[in-house]
């Protein structure tokens, strides 16, 4: 387990800021103790300062998770963000989607997000802007890119693709072994 | 049903348009419209006629054949015929059937010549010759039983009594419906059917056997139908037949092995011994001995339940008799789905509300628990519902959430959750404690791990590191825990309903084994708590076994092994533990643990124990005789030699990490906490030398630690009477093993690292 260098830090942070923009301080500044981002086995966790000293007890072989993981970084030095980051993006999200309760269980199967299961959507989201996906009770289901505009979304047909999908939390079933 | 419905003799017969319009309808009625379509073939005025004249012919053989069934019970009636009137049944038969058969004749003359010419051969053969027609007609009468069966399953019982067929008769007398004419067809053929059968009965006695066969199996069948009565009515005619259970002799159970026997039989003797055995002075027989009844109760039940013998005489041994038959049928059901709300992500109240709206059928578990459902049935997969996904909820059952209440961890605490997969009790104790303080999860096995890691992000808890040690050497890794949740791995013998595979899987072997392995967790776990804690030093056992092996005796074993008591649980059901158990006996505070079971609580079966750790130090010296002779002449040496004493209680806080705060104020109680612990020694708890906390302090200043050596020895040889009669008492091979092994390690750590010793002397010459 490692501090991130400033170069995984950076992509990371871009990442993130897609979907939360600057509320980024707010993952990291926080009022109840300071919070940071470690490296283990290629994932980001996000865990406060306690319990990291806690986990220096634990020998790296040994160790297998620490508070949250936000995402691994791929082979190509590219973060890629896990549905397990999805109780800190849903909150500081800036676009969300709500899906109508009829397409809850399709995106919850790793579908992309259809106009006609679009509930409502957040006023001048922008085109590959990244969105948090919620059902209509206002339940975190996942996050995805918006695959149009706000306005564009007004005059699709039906069956034209509006969010793409990439992360669920049907994934915490799906794919429980490579969560870490 | 399906094959008689055909269509092509429908579209003959039918309205025309109007069946097919109605040809949905039909399919669904096909039932009954078979029925009508079968019966109403024959149905011309004639016939009819004909039907009326057969009633008032059969009439007689009818009240011959009524009569002695009367006498039975419904059950019985079928097999239970007096064989005196099957000779009037079997002429009267042979009169009726070549009424029917000339009727029949008559009927179908007119269609079909061919036919009649059979059946007048037919006729012919029966007169004639009726071993050979025996075949024939045995396949007609077969056939004939199976469309009965399928077309009236439910009037077969009815029909038996008489009054109803009367009252059939008389109404088709009354009137010449066809409708009202059906029952009579029915009635009469199957009065043929039963005649021929009778008249086969007494035309071979050879077919006797076969017929009854077939009879006894329909009766199961009908037993099977209205269990309630049937039962009752088998006990009655039991106690008619015997008056009292008798034991078989020796040869009736040798047979037994060869044939075997039906599991009705085997459930009723079961029954009946246990009632036997409960009222043994008076219910036994003469001359027979409790164990023979034993025994065969013993493999009655693993005939009946399928367990193998090792498991049966435990459970045995463990319940009750009369407890024991609940027990096992409560194993054979599935206890009831439960889930627990996560209310770090939401409320019991708006869970339940998301969850009917799914078409959930749920209530709340019990007074006990206020997070708790339980799920009657769902038409949704309740594992995979948006809400689970969203982490709203957690699948777990009722059993597992004992011990995190019996826990009760505080926010903001340590806590250690030592098996921990898949992650269910972890997540209640992170909820419990509002995702403040901090959880560790452990578990040996790194696949299992990934379901905790699963679970815990899916639940939203983010104070949890998870990681993959051997609980044995967690000590090593780090300590100071406010409470412990140990979970211990166990045979699964309170869970065989989940998963049956218990039943024959296990023996001694198993049981021992898995009891080994929880003293050494449960040692370990006790390691890792910090008795200093100002809100916690607590530890929770449980295990989902309901052995003694596994439960009391592991924690009895603790508690002569370290500083710690049991403390209630404050769980306000669940039966006590046992401070008793055949020649064992235990520390009367095993009472204050609690034993959960299928049958009276209707959760799988549970252990918990609560501990309290009052000390952090370990006693050195086990319980078995043989290492306090090795280990009482060290202490003295150690109290001679200042440089080699530190070495050794260094070795001591290499087992177990020293928990920091607490160290100081045992160095100031040094000499006093030593007497203390000498108090504490003849309630046969445990020898107290030095621990962790005062090796760190020996360092600083031995010459305290020397005094408190040095009062050891003379504590000893009272100390070694106590230990002593404790090793007697629990009296077994495999606990005196158990200490040779937990010596052997300690002999292994006293060797120390070259450093180690460097630094230890100089800091011994620091001191000085």
């Amino acid at each position: 387990m490692r501090p991130l260098t400033d170069e995984e830090t950076k992509i990371m942070f871009e990442k993130l800021s897609k979907y939360i923009g600057e509320n980024i301080k707010l993952l990291v500044d926080r009022p109840d103790g300071t919070y940071c981002f470690r490296l283990h086995n290629d994932r980001v966790y996000y865990m406060s300062e306690k319990i990291l000293k806690l986990a220096t007890n634990v020998s790296r072989d040994k160790l297998v998770s620490v508070g949250t993981c936000f995402g691994k970084f791929t082979k190509t030095n590219k973060f890629r963000l896990h549905i397990t980051a999805l109780d800190f993006l849903a909150p500081y999200a800036k676009f969300k989607v709500w899906v109508k309760p009829g397409a809850e269980q399709s995106f919850l199967y790793g579908n992309h997000v259809l106009k006609s299961g679009l509930g409502r959507i957040t006023e001048n989201t922008m085109q590959y802007q990244g969105v948090v996906v919620y059902s209509m009770a206002d339940m975190p289901l996942g996050f995805g890119v918006a695959a149009k505009s706000t306005q564009e979304c007004r005059r699709m047909d039906p069956m034209s693709i509006v969010v793409f999908h990439q992360a669920d939390v049907g994934e915490f079933i799906r794919n429980e072994d490579t969560l870490t | 049903m399906g094959r008689r419905l055909d269509p092509t003799n429908k579209v003959k017969r039918g309205p025309g348009k109007k069946a097919k319009k109605q040809q949905g309808a039909e399919t669904e009625l096909a039932k009954f419209i078979t029925d009508e379509e079968h019966e109403s073939k024959r149905l011309s005025s004639r016939a009819r006629k004909r039907a009326a004249k057969r009633v008032q012919t059969l009439k007689k053989p009818k009240v011959g054949e009524e009569e002695p069934r009367k006498g039975f019970t419904d059950e019985n009636s079928k097999w239970l015929k007096p064989s005196k009137r099957k000779r009037k049944i079997d002429e009267a038969e042979s009169e009726d059937d070549s009424d029917e058969h000339w009727e029949e004749t008559e009927e179908e003359e007119e269609e079909e010549e061919e036919q009649q010419q059979q059946q007048q051969k037919q006729k012919q053969k029966k007169k004639a010759g009726k071993d050979q027609g025996k075949n024939n007609e045995k396949s007609e009468v077969k056939m004939e039983e199976v469309d009965d069966d399928d077309d009236d399953d439910e009037e077969m019982v009815d029909d038996y009594g008489a009054p109803d067929d009367g009252s059939a008769d008389d109404a088709a007398e009354e009137d010449s419906d066809a409708e009202e004419l059906l029952p009579i067809e029915r009635a009469a053929k199957k009065e043929q059917k039963m005649k021929e059968t009778m008249g086969l009965e007494s035309d071979d006695d050879d077919d006797d056997d076969d017929d009854e066969e077939e009879e006894e199996e329909e009766e199961k069948d009908d037993e099977d139908e209205d269990a309630d009565m049937d039962e009752d009515d088998a006990v009655q005619a039991n106690i008619e037949e015997i008056d009292k259970f008798k034991l078989p002799v020796a040869d009736e159970t040798e047979r037994e092995g060869i044939l075997p026997l039906d599991l009705k039989t085997i459930h009723q003797r079961i029954k009946d011994n246990i009632d036997v055995l409960c009222n043994f002075s008076t219910k036994r027989e003469e001359g027979k001995e409790r164990a023979e009844y034993i025994s065969l109760l013993k493999r009655d039940l693993c005939t009946y339940y399928s367990y193998n013998t090792f498991l049966i005489e435990k459970l045995i041994d463990l319940f009750p008799l009369s407890e024991l038959v609940d027990f096992l049928e409560a194993n054979e059901i599935h206890r009831p789905v439960t889930i627990r709300t996560n209310t770090l992500k939401t409320r019991r109240r708006d869970l339940a509300q998301a969850l009917i709206n799914r078409g959930v059928n749920l209530d709340p578990l019990g007074k006990w628990s206020k997070v708790g459902l339980v799920i009657y049935d769902s038409s949704v997969p309740i594992g995979a519902t948006p809400e689970y996904l969203a982490g709203q909820y957690m699948l777990q059952g009722a059993s597992s959430f004992l011990p995190v209440m019996a826990l009760s961890p505080q926010e903001g605490e340590l806590v250690l959750d030592m098996s921990c997969a898949p992650g269910g009790k972890t997540s209640y104790i992170a909820q419990l404690m509002r995702n403040t303080g901090m959880i560790v999860a452990n578990d040996a096995n790194a696949e299992r791990l990934k379901s905790v890691v699963g679970n815990i992000h899916r639940l939203g808890v983010t104070n949890t590191v998870v990681c993959n040690y051997d609980g044995r050497q967690f000590p090593k890794v780090m300590g100071g825990f406010d409470r412990v949740l140990l979970d211990a791995p166990c045979s699964g013998t309170g869970v065989i309903a989940k998963d049956p595979a218990v039943k024959t899987s296990k023996d001694e072997a198993d049981i021992q084994r898995s009891a080994h392995l929880q003293k050494e967790l449960l040692l370990s776990a006790i390691d890792s708590v910090n008795a200093e804690s100002p809100s916690g030093g607590y530890l929770v056992y449980c295990t989902c076994s309901i052995m003694v092996e596994e439960n009391e005796w592991v924690v009895d074993y603790a508690l002569k092994k370290r500083n710690v008591k049991l403390v209630p649980t404050g769980l306000d059901f669940g039966k006590e533990g046992f401070t008793r158990f055949k020649e064992r006996r235990f520390h009367p505070s095993l009472k204050l643990s609690r034993r959960f079971y299928p049958h009276s609580h209707n959760m799988d079966g549970f252990f918990v124990a609560k501990l309290k750790k009052f000390s952090n130090v370990i006693p050195t010296t086990p319980a078995g005789k043989d290492e306090e002779d090795s280990e009482a002449p060290e202490a003295t040496a150690a109290t001679q030699s200042p440089p080699v004493k530190p070495s050794k209680s260094d070795k001591i806080s290499k087992t177990v990490p020293g928990k920091a705060g607490s160290a100081k104020e045992k160095a100031q109680h040094n000499g006093t906490a030593a007497k203390e612990k000498a108090k504490i020694k003849p309630k046969g708890k445990k020898n107290s030398t030095t621990g962790p906390k005062q090796a760190k302090i020996a360092k600083m200043d031995p010459e305290t630690v020397k005094g408190a050596e040095a009062k050891k020895p003379t504590v000893k040889t009272t100390e070694e009477t106590e230990t002593s009669k404790a090793g007697k008492k629990t009296g077994s091979r495999f606990e005196k093993k158990q200490g040779k092994k937990t010596k052997s390690h300690l002999k292994g750590k006293k060797r120390m690292g070259k450093n180690k010793f460097k630094k230890l002397k100089k800091m011994l010459q620091k001191s000085e």
